[in-house]
């Protein structure tokens, strides 16, 4: 039976913030992505994963195996409905931070994939969605 | 929730983390070790993350608190055995970990500590 191409997880707590760089390492390994892209997406991931629990008042994660002509790829999109961001322009600079961080979620994970997409509103929650081809 | 830890070695305090970091285990971390080099004067604090299959913003923040707190109560830390696909990740995500010293291996973060306070070393 083929592996089921895409699924969803809760990201409510902290706990699930460890389950979720599980599931996108086993996600990045059965593409067999090679050590450091692996690092790369898990990376990400945790980061991202952290704003919808601690920023996003918690969510879910989507993710998907992807296809294109030429190549494989995974795709995940966290989803809040949190306050959402103001300014995106400024929240995508480094050192940009509604709370604790070093500001690094957002303009860090974008460095570590290949498409980055940033929709939000304030009030309207906030979806990030990325994808690492292999 | 699971503890990491802390063993004594002498004037040194040897932490290795082989689990899967949840946030509030790193933050646990930091305060067990401020209380342990407190009460044990040690002046040497040794991390090894060479398990460590990621290093995000939060964990290279708990690093840097760490470091940060023990140079105030008079300990210098050294991170040993970074991987190299963590050490690549962590510089593209922005983080160099300023304040932080860090090793190879176990054997070079306590050479470096060593060098860092030979006096004391040689004491402990």
């Amino acid at each position: 039976m083929a592996e089921a191409a895409r699924g969803t997880m809760p990201l409510r707590e902290e706990r699930d913030i460890v389950r979720c760089r599980q599931q996108v390492r086993a996600l990045a390994q059965q593409l067999k992505f090679s050590l450091v892209d692996q690092t790369k997406m898990i990376t990400a991931a945790s980061e991202l994963a952290r704003n919808t629990v601690t920023y996003g008042g918690g969510g879910e994660m989507h993710w998907e195996l992807v296809q294109d002509a030429a190549r494989s790829g995974l795709r995940l999109r966290f989803e809040d409905q949190g306050p959402g961001i103001a300014d995106t322009q400024l929240a995508l600079q480094d050192g940009w931070t509604s709370g604790h961080g070093m500001g690094l979620g957002l303009s860090g994970s974008k460095r570590l994939v290949h498409d980055f997409d940033l929709r939000t509103a304030p009030g309207q929650g906030t979806c990030v969605t990325i994808t690492r081809w292999r | 929730m699971d503890r990491i830890p802390i063993l004594r070695m002498g004037a040194v305090l040897l932490v290795t983390i082989q689990v899967d970091l949840e946030d509030q285990m790193a933050l646990q971390l930091q305060d067990d070790l401020a209380d342990r080099i407190s009460a044990t004067g040690a002046t040497g604090v040794l991390i090894d993350i060479s398990a460590l299959e990621i290093v995000d913003s939060f964990i290279g923040r708990m690093l840097a608190g760490i470091s940060g707190i023990a140079r105030v109560l008079d300990a210098t830390t050294v991170v040993v055995g970074m991987q190299p696909a963590v050490a690549i990740t962590l510089v593209e995500l922005g983080l160099s970990l300023p304040g932080v010293r860090t090793a190879l291996n176990v054997e070079r973060g306590m050479a470096l500590m060593g060098e860092a306070d030979p006096a004391r070393w040689r004491d402990g």
